[in-house]
């Protein structure tokens, strides 16, 4: 019996689409996953430091407000003054395909957007979590 | 009891089916079994094979009645759009007021007939566009909005007598409200031939669309004030649009939309009437909104249905003696969540059947969703492909011709009789539970709606839900190159210039008192918010300013989450 | 973090309160890796410092938002502060959503405050099995307040008095029928009695219901001059909240000086003792029968021999079987 996988799941800024990430916390649940939801309206510090503070394998940004070029170089920077760079970030919602390219590079591991089944998500995070090994 | 059949031809078709049932479909089905034992519609009621005269039998012929007498089952007017038909309503919003200024002008040139602006988060959230918060999202989802002379751009060169105007706000609706009085009254118009709506509708922002302030007891007290101050002041305003489109758009089942507005609906009018004001003075103003989904006839019933509740409840439960209180009218929307990236020009497929269902509902007014949907907010193109839809409908279709068409279909109307009896139950469970704001603050309505959303990701994921091109006939190697809306990040800077500029040039001792006028009448639970808002904002107070002084006297409102 | 670091070498990062060391070591804790034994074996001679509270209560009854609000005035005293929640597994997938850090959003900011949500993860009792670990951790970490919320599973929740210098139980109106949800048990561990909620007019009578149901009982370790007080709180105004700070202090104040106290701190010390044997017996036990034991299930299942026979039988191997049974992930992997 080895550990739960621990995810934080996070909305940040203003958006308050939370249909997508609803799904996604439940899913990882059934999953057998603990996830940590971070509520709405929270700032890039609030969701680093609770990511830091509970030791997450993922940390998990939901957006579909279209802010993520401006959130995700605070989120990434933040982890690093934190410490905790090995951290995996991945990143769902609603974002133009330029965006995912530029978040690839930025350092985020995986970017799952509409309609991707709830299953393929539990599969891309298990998978992440074990190629990255024991911490 | 009822003239149209008596008993005799009707246990005759009763008998008659039971004989088809078990001959010419038992033949076929020993052949050929259906394509599944059970068929149900989107929100999972159970659909018969056909539905004949013996369905509706039970029906009083007065509950189908005719258009624009109660209950309003086929339509709250007795001539609908053979007088006029609806109003054709895209919703607009980015940048600053002058961007959207033109995208309203352009909108109008091709043939709209109404405008409905969208707002950017801060502005949606009561934020100023250079708060913290508000990094990043100035002029992105919608148009940025922090003082009256944002407001001036954005109507710049609208004649805002003969056009009514819609503004999709919530908890800050009352601001952009008085923000709306003050350009009129500057522009020297009348207060009583303005038309159109503010959203207003904080309900269902606690169940779906999320977006708050304070908490609820206060958020209401607004509403309230807004409700009352348009029943006096501004006779042709629609002071609220109760909406369903959003607890659809957040998971839930067509139902669940329908029933919940009506749970919404008694807790403003029981505030309202708590002031001392009569139902017919204010009722005849409450419009509502709702989504027009694909299952078609299930729409159709939808909108029946709750035209005939609503009649009912402001009649019989609220002792409505003017018509006017219960006809209820709808502004409808297509659902943006059933639209996709991949294959994205069947959206186009989807909204037109949608906004046919709206049509053959008995709509009021009409947004139809641009192909580029699951994409970014929506272009030119996509809005002009919309608009054209609907005046495809309106021109081309005759559906318009006649009045509520589809009514008297023996399966429409079955169908509507359900939804009747099940708006109702669920009312009669919301009352003995203690009434829509208790359930709220238990999480009630969201772990409805977060139970259907889940399951329609489950059925989706499992095909049970075919979505085309994204479950089924799925293209590899699909092309999806699109050109979208682009943000302007030159935005956030035009926008908070100017609202800096205000600030300097403004009489800040008198913004000073008003805000400290603001407080006492906040805390004075008898006293309207409106007039003394309308003089902020007319003296140049941001939305920042008199949203931020009210944190401190109401607090802020956390939601617990349901999953 | 990158490369795998020691458990060792995380204590001096611990003990200067990096909040990345301290939550990976309290993740290695919940793995319960051998790994991590001998450094938190040192963190327990490195902690003793803080005041452990302890928050139990029926679910909904207002635990976490009532942390909250007492951590935001405990900062405003300069404490640094611990909080550890515990959430409910999911029986059916194991998994679980752990919700009380949202209600503690207001805290999220502020440095000064390391919440660290934890699932139960099938211990029962209310608790997670590394919250006392993770409770040494932040007391080494400098953490001079820990509270522990437990589940509120409103039964059986005793394990929170052997883990906490004080106890707080919250009781809120409007949950049903509020003295059957005392009488679960939690009536008698109460160091402190909370009725939460009472800007709600039903909140009243749950203030009485409890105050009659206390002139019953009697508090089975407190010091003998400690009269359990029953405080009426309200996270919208505020109400109580000083007063239920004033007493937790003071039930520290008199616990650090008397026999009671004393005695609370030993059987705090032997729970701790049993319970982590408990644990090591559990693991070894599951470790070293799980092949066993299927294969005396056949035998149960076709009645060759009965259940205490195989039980003992089963008993045997495992003690036989001693040595180093211990999942060790970082041999694994490093
Ligand atoms: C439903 C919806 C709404 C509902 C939201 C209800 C709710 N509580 O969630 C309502 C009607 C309230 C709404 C309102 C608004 N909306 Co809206 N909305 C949508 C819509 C149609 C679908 C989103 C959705 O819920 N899909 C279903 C869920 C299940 O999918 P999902 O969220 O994408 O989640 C899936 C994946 O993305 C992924 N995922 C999601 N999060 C995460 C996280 C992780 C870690 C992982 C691994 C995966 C993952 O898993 C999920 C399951 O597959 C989209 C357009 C579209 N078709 O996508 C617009 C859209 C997102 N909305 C938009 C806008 C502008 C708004 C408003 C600002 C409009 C306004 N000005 O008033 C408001 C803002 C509301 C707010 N508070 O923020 C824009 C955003 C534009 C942009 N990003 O550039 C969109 C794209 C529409 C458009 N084309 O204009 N909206
Ligand atoms: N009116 C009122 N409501 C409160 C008060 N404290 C908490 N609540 C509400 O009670 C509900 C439960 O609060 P929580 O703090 O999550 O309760 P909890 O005991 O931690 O719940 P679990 O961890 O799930 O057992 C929430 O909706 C709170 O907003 C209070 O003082 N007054
Ligand atoms: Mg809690």
């Amino acid at each position: 019996m080895s550990q739960p996988i621990r995810v934080l799941l996070a909305k940040v800024g203003l958006d308050g689409h939370d249909r997508g990430v609803k799904i996604v916390a439940r899913a990882l649940r059934d999953a057998g996953m603990d996830v940590i939801y971070t509520g709405l309206h929270r700032s890039p510090e609030e969701v680093v430091t609770a990511a830091v503070q509970e030791d997450v394998d993922v940390l998990g940004v939901s957006l579909l407000s279209g802010v993520q070029m401006t959130v995700f170089p605070k989120i990434f920077d933040l982890l690093r003054t934190n410490g905790a760079d090995d951290m995996i970030v991945v990143a769902g919602g609603v974002m133009p395909d330029e965006d995912v390219v530029n978040l690839k590079k930025m350092g985020v591991s995986e970017v799952l957007l509409q309609d991707t089944p709830p299953q393929l998500i539990i599969d891309t995070l298990t998978c992440l979590v074990e190629e990255r090994g024991a911490r | 009891m009822n003239e149209t059949f008596t008993q005799n031809p009707l246990e005759k078709l009763r008998g008659e089916i039971e004989h088809w049932e078990s001959n010419e479909v038992a033949a076929f089905l020993s052949k050929q079994a259906e394509r599944k034992e059970q068929f149900f519609t989107t929100g999972d009621f159970p659909v018969q094979r056909v539905y004949t005269a013996a369905d509706i039998a039970e029906t009083p012929l007065e509950d189908i009645g005719l258009p624009g007498r109660y209950p309003f089952t086929r339509g709250p007017y007795p001539t609908m759009y053979r007088s006029r038909v609806w109003t054709m309503r895209q919703i607009a919003g980015f940048g600053t007021g002058e961007d959207t200024n033109k995208r309203f002008k352009y909108l109008i040139s091709q043939g709209q007939t109404g405008l409905s602006t969208d707002f950017d988060m801060p502005t949606l959230m009561g934020y100023d566009s250079d708060h913290p918060m508000s990094d990043g999202e100035v002029g992105r989802e919608g148009v940025a909005v922090d003082t009256l002379a944002d407001m001036e751009a954005l109507y710049e060169g609208i004649d805002l007598e003969n056009i009514s105007v819609s503004m999709t706000i919530n908890p800050s609706a009352w601001i952009l409200l008085a923000m709306y009085v003050a350009l009129a009254e500057k522009r020297g118009l009348d207060l009583n031939r303005l038309s159109g709506t503010i959203q207003a509708d904080i309900l269902k922002e606690y169940m779906a669309q999320k977006e708050f302030i304070y908490p609820i007891a206060p958020s209401v007290r607004i509403v309230r004030d807004c409700i009352s101050f348009c029943g006096r002041n501004m006779k042709r305003y629609n002071p609220i649009n109760i909406s369903g489109y959003h607890i659809s758009e957040a998971g839930a089942s067509p139902l669940q939309e329908a029933a919940f507005t009506m749970a919404n609906l008694i807790v403003y009018v029981e505030e309202v009437l708590k002031t001392g004001m009569n139902v017919d003075e204010f009722a005849p103003r409450l419009a509502f909104f709702y989504v027009s989904q694909a299952d078609l006839f299930e729409e159709v019933a939808k909108f029946r249905a709750l035209r005939r509740c609503y009649a009912r409840i402001m009649k019989e439960r609220f002792g409505a003696k003017n018509p006017e209180s219960m006809r209820l009218r709808f502004h409808c929307q297509t659902a943006a969540a059933t639209l996709t990236k991949p294959q994205y020009r069947i959206n186009i497929v989807r909204t037109a059947f949608q906004a046919l269902a709206a049509v053959l509902g008995g709509c009021q007014s009409l947004h139809t969703n641009g192909y580029d949907e699951a994409f970014a907010i929506p272009t030119e193109d996509a809005m002009r492909l919309a608009l054209r839809t609907q005046q495809v409908i309106a021109e081309e279709t005759n559906v318009t011709n006649v009045i509520d068409p589809v009514g008297g279909s023996y399966y429409l109307e079955s169908l509507t009789n359900e939804f009747e009896k099940r708006i109702f139950e669920i009312l009669d469970y919301v009352d003995e539970n203690g009434g829509a704001i208790k359930l709220i603050e238990e999480g009630w309505f969201q772990k409805q709606i977060a139970d259907f959303a889940y399951e329609t990701a489950l059925r989706k994921q499992s095909g049970e839900k075919p979505v085309i091109g994204v479950n089924t006939m799925v293209e590899e190697d699909e092309n999806q190159e699109i050109e979208t809306h682009p943000y302007d990040y030159s935005t956030a800077d035009r926008q908070i210039a100017r609202t800096k500029r205000v600030r300097a040039e403004r009489d800040n001792a008198r913004v000073e008192t008003l805000l400290e006028e603001l407080v006492s009448v906040a805390k004075d639970e008898t006293r309207n918010i409106m007039p003394v808002t309308i003089e902020l904002v007319r003296e140049g107070a941001t939305m920042g300013d008199i949203v931020e002084k009210l944190k401190p006297v109401w607090g802020t409102y956390r939601e617990t989450p349901v999953f | 973090m990158g490369v795998y670091l020691p458990s060792v070498e995380l204590i001096a990062r611990v003990q200067r309160g990096e909040p990345a060391a301290i939550g990976r070591l309290i993740s290695r804790a919940e793995s319960g890796m051998a790994e991590a034994r001998d450094a938190l074996a040192r963190i327990h001679k490195l902690a003793g410092r803080a005041h452990v509270v302890g928050m139990t209560g029926v679910p909904g009854s207002g635990k976490s938002t009532l942390v909250s609000q007492l951590a935001q005035r405990l900062r405003a005293g300069g404490d640094k502060l611990g909080i550890i929640a515990i959430d409910p597994s999911s029986p059916y997938s194991g998994g679980s959503i752990l919700g009380d850090r949202i209600r503690m959003s207001d805290l999220s900011a502020d440095p000064g405050v390391y919440i660290r949500s934890m699932a139960t993860h099938g211990a029962t009792g209310g608790m997670a099995r590394a919250a006392l670990e993770a409770v040494d951790i932040l007391d080494a970490a400098g953490f001079g307040v820990i509270i522990l919320e437990t589940v509120g599973v409103g039964q059986d929740e005793v394990e929170i008095v052997r883990a906490s210098h004080t106890t707080v139980v919250v009781s809120a109106p409007g949950l049903g029928d509020e003295v059957q949800a005392i009488k679960a048990g939690l009536l008698e561990i109460a160091d402190i009695h909370v009725v939460s909620k009472c800007d709600r007019g039903d909140a009243n009578r749950t203030l009485t219901d409890l105050k009659q149901m206390l002139t019953l009982g009697i508090h089975e370790q407190a010091p003998s001059d400690w009269a359990v007080p029953v405080i009426g709180t309200s996270s919208v105004s505020g109400e109580g909240l000083d007063e239920l700070l004033g007493a937790i202090a003071r039930h520290r104040d008199l616990a650090s000086d008397t026999d009671a106290g004393r005695a609370r701190r030993k059987s705090i010390a032997e729970f701790r003792l049993r319970k982590t044997a408990e644990n090591l017996l559990y693991d070894r036990f599951n470790a070293a029968t799980a092949a066993a034991s299927a294969k005396l299930a056949e035998q149960l299942m076709r009645r060759e021999s009965d259940p205490y026979s195989l039980a003992e039988e089963l008993l045997s191997t495992t003690l036989e079987g001693e040595g180093d049974h211990e999942r060790d992930v970082h041999s694994k992997s490093a």
